[in-house]
């Protein structure tokens, strides 16, 4: 049976389309309303709400809870002080991301850590003679995203404390009655909170929060309109820019936390005394030079996308739906060297984007790289330039 | 005495074509200053805070024709430019009953289908028809075109390419694209459509900005040009600027002095100084004097050639041409501050139908008995409404829970032949809520503010003549070769240094840009050419 996640009663009565997807077993709605892209500005200029209650959801506790999680996860999880939250990246034995997700840590011995995929056994398997709890919260805590410029505003209206919290920090609040956390995070790039609530209570934290955002503009905003967000905000994403290399079946579907673009979290290494899980084979990687791929941002040289489609006798189109999957990216003399994979036509940016995967030769900002596009069933390549990642990055994100 | 002698170019009027023109004027290398009357930029497309936190768009309001090139050649959305999308189109009826469109092609089928299932077929046909003519007469739009008076073997090689062009247009698209630019609106949508809510919501774009009825000859044209524009390549659609079209002329503001362009608020300018057939630079009302070899009027072509220079050193067959180039404004708007978004009966507590145009123009009658009153000197006593709550796409508009709602209202002829807008201009606004009222019962008690602004307002505020929101009337003999006039197309003046690049001058009007885009270039071809 298909799962409903906590917000299912409101989230099905705004669900105007009928579309829904399966996301890790629960319904979630692709768009509200019949346009997303609609929805999608409302996150760039307003703010929307998004259930992402479908995470999977661990809490983590125990005196040792710390030193369990500094060997598990490949950023330094001791830095992350209560208060305070992570975005972070498991590994494997040979330097391989397993998965990453955001880590709360709601005190000293408590974390509760997202994932996109199950972790249960994974996690608990490591525990050993420590003394920690893991406990999967998946099915009792809803998680409600508020994001966008207005999430501030709106936000403190209903738990002032919020206004005090920075990027990646996280408080106690209630909410009418509710006891909920909420964290300054998200997964759109832009200014945006989540709050973590029980499931018991979701549903009156999903009125009041309409009830105060509703004179804003504030609707609640399907999977799409996310999923245009997060590629503009260069946010990978399981499954379409890397693969768990648990259930990969050989080395070219497994991604180092260098390919991915990831190298920011081993800043300190040398002072980080930590053995945590594919250390030494990260650490070569960095020393030998061996990484193969390079994550970086390609963006479509517009009057060549435009040439392209005039001379086939079409409209250009400029299309916001998000584009998983493999368009190969070529150098001048159309040699293979690399793929996107992830595309969409950015109406922020006025431009097509992609979050690409290139060899790392060729991953200075500037370099021209050709991208594969196929129109009418023939294969062009049309021009590209590499940029940095993350395309859209306002400051009222961080401010 | 000359304040300062170190500009390359000075542009006359900071509206957005002004702007545009300045850009890339400064983005070329030249020292630019572009020059405005008012305190703000922006011309008729600017936002004001009329009513404590209400922002109007006192004059325009929305965005379609922009041409993408100056997005992106003049980095516009580095410095906030955000097209906000419109969702829907809401066209009341005078039976209570509606048409909303909205983004999803098979629901719009099925809302068409209740008036009439062969309209919503035919809906689709007409669409792609409308498409088609517009992807073909787009290259013609977005170039120079030539100059017909010349018999330079350039400008002889082009007018020929433009015949070989249209010879290999796709079977159909020639005449279709001729019946548009020559007949009726009334005459292509009856060719599509039976129901008279089609008729009237499509007929709409026909007639806006212009003296003429949706039945009129020459409205064809009208609604080919409004659906040139485009949203993210979707052809004829509208969108909505951030913090309306005077956030959009503050982005093309923070643009040009980005590329080293200076603006000067509050200078107006009295005339060009003009020696030896040259221009030398401007005076200022203040009486400063202001040197430059290259002049830019972005200002309407009777201003240009009649009030900035002195029309005898103009040919005679230019000021003849300038002098009957038609304005005849008749368009107003009526804006208003509301306490809450209105109420339409047939959609119970419902708001979401207003998220883009609310089209009030219910059928070609409508429309053309609107357009009777004008013929004979008078405001329509009916008029056509488009109405468009823009607090409920941008937040920013209106204090939450609040609406901010802009009215286009036509028609509304600069000359009345009885009376005069100073006079009428309460008994304007009223007919206006009065028909408001009758689409939505209760219109009235919502109403903070109002705020009417006749063509005399837009004329005597924005300085456009006659208040044509086009700088001059979308009529054949006004349009490509001939705006604004035959042998002056190609945005020069006779006088050497002074340009044109308003939208008087090709293509024109509507926020598109072009025209200081094209002025510019040629400017600057101009200035390479005599290196």
């Amino acid at each position: 049976m298909i799962h409903e996640t906590p917000f299912h009663p409101r989230t099905s009565a705004e669900n105007k389309t009928g579309l829904w997807s399966h996301w890790s077993g629960y319904l979630a709605t692709d768009r509200y309303q019949m346009s997303d892209k609609f929805e999608y500005f409302a996150i760039r200029n307003s703010a929307g709400v998004i259930d992402t209650s479908p995470l999977y959801k661990y809490r983590i506790t125990g005196v040792d809870a710390e030193r369990f999680l500094s060997g598990v996860l490949a950023r330094d999880i001791r830095k992350c002080r209560p208060g305070q939250a992570h975005y972070t990246l498991w590994c494997d034995n040979d330097g391989y991301v397993v998965e990453d997700g955001v880590i709360l840590r709601m005190s000293e011995d408590e974390f509760l850590l997202t994932a996109a995929e199950p972790n249960m056994a994974y996690l608990q398997d490591l525990v050993g003679p420590k003394s920690v709890e893991i406990e999967d919260v998946s099915d009792q805590i809803g998680a409600l995203a508020l994001q966008g410029p207005y999430a501030l505003e709106i936000l403190k209206k209903l738990a002032p404390e919020v206004e005090d919290i920075d990027y990646f920090h996280l408080t106690p609040a209630k909410i009418g009655n509710a006891a909920v956390t909420i964290s300054r995070t998200g997964y759109t790039g832009d200014l945006g909170y989540e709050v973590w609530v029980d499931r018991a209570d979701a549903l009156d934290v999903w009125d009041a929060l309409f009830e105060v955002a509703r004179p804003y503009g504030v609707i609640p905003c399907g999977q799409t309109s996310l999923l245009i967000t997060r590629i503009e905000a260069g946010l990978v994403l399981i499954d379409v820019d890397f693969y768990s290399s648990r259930y990969a079946w050989n080395d070219d579907q497994r991604t180092t936390p260098h390919e991915l673009g990831m190298g920011w979290m081993f800043r300190d290494l040398e002072s980080d005394d930590r053995a945590f899980i594919g250390r030494t084979a990260i650490e070569r990687e960095l020393r030998d030079g061996t990484s193969r791929w390079k994550t970086v941002g390609v963006m479509v040289d517009w009057q060549a996308w435009d040439r392209l489609y005039n001379s086939r006798g079409l409209i250009p189109p400029k299309d916001h739906t998000p584009e998983n999957g493999g368009m190969m990216l070529y150098d001048q003399d159309l040699n293979r060297i690399g793929y996107t994979p992830s595309f969409v036509y950015s109406p922020m940016l006025q431009r097509h984007i992609g979050i690409a995967r290139v060899r790392p030769e060729f991953g200075a900002t500037g370099t021209r790289v050709g991208l594969e596009v196929t129109i009418d069933h023939k294969y062009d390549v049309v021009d590209a330039n590499v940029t940095r990642l993350p395309f859209y990055n306002p400051k009222r994100k961080t401010a | 005495m000359a304040e300062r002698n170190d500009y390359d170019a000075i542009v006359i009027g900071g509206g957005h074509n002004g702007l545009v023109n300045g850009s890339y004027l400064a983005k070329s290398g030249l020292k630019t200053l572009i020059l405005e009357r008012r305190h703000l930029v922006g011309g008729a497309a600017i936002t004001e805070e009329l009513y404590p936190g209400f922002s109007f768009t006192t004059f325009s309001y929305a965005l379609s024709l922009l041409r993408p090139e100056i997005i992106h050649e003049l980095e516009l959305t580095k410095h906030g430019f955000m097209p906000l999308l419109m969702p829907s189109t809401f066209a009341p009826m005078e039976n209570g009953d509606y048409l909303y469109m909205g983004q999803d092609k098979a629901e719009n089928h099925h809302e068409i289908s209740r008036h009439s299932k062969h309209d919503a077929d035919a809906y689709d046909a007409y669409g792609h028809m409308m498409e088609q003519v517009v992807h073909a007469i787009r290259p013609l739009m977005d170039s120079i075109p030539p100059d017909i008076t010349s018999k330079d073997p350039v400008e002889r090689a082009r007018m020929a390419a433009i015949g070989s062009y249209l010879a290999d247009l796709p079977p159909g698209v020639l005449h279709n694209l001729v019946r548009i630019m020559t007949g009726s609106a009334a005459d292509i949508l009856e060719d599509y459509f039976e129901s008279d809510i089609m008729q009237g919501l499509l007929a709409s774009s026909g007639i806006i900005g212009t003296k003429v009825g949706p039945r009129s000859q020459g409205s064809g044209l009208v609604l080919l040009y409004h659906s040139f524009g485009e949203h993210d390549g979707a052809y004829g659609a509208w969108a909505f600027h951030k913090g309306g079209n005077g956030g959009f002329t503050q982005v093309l503001a923070r643009a040009a002095e980005s590329f080293g362009a200076e603006i000067r608020l509050e200078s107006p300018v009295d005339h060009v100084v003009t020696k030896n057939g040259k221009a030398t630079g401007v005076v200022l009302e203040d009486g400063t004097e202001l040197e430059s070899k290259i002049v830019v009027s972005a200002i309407d072509p009777r201003r240009t050639f009649m009030e900035l220079v002195d029309p005898m050193e103009l040919p005679t067959d230019l000021v003849e041409n300038i002098r009957r180039f038609r304005f005849q404004g008749t368009s107003a708007k009526v804006n208003f501050a509301l306490d809450s978004n209105p109420k339409y009966p047939a959609m119970g507590d419902r708001t979401d139908q207003y998220r883009g145009f609310i089209n009030m123009g219910p059928s070609l009658d409508y429309l053309e008995r609107a357009f009777d009153d004008a013929k004979y000197g008078a405001y329509s006593k009916r008029p056509y409404i488009d109405g468009c709550i823009q607090s409920n796409v941008d937040p920013d508009m209106a204090p939450p829970g609040k609406a901010v709602m802009s009215c286009f209202i036509q028609y509304a002829p600069y000359h009345l032949k009885e009376s005069d807008w100073d006079t009428e201009r309460d008994n304007f606004g009223n007919t206006v809520q009065a028909t408001l009222e009758s689409f939505f019962p209760g219109f009235g008690d919502l109403v903070l503010h109002r705020e009417v602004v006749t063509p005399l307002d837009i004329e005597r505020t924005v300085g456009l003549t006659e208040g044509n929101i086009f700088a001059g009337e979308f009529l054949a003999p006004q349009m490509f070769f001939f705006r604004p006039a035959p042998g002056w197309n190609q945005y020069r003046t006779p006088i050497e240094g002074y340009y044109q690049c308003g939208s008087g001058t090709h293509p024109g009007g509507c926020v598109m840009g072009a025209p200081g885009r094209f002025a510019s270039q040629q400017i600057i071809s101009d200035l390479e050419a005599a290196k």
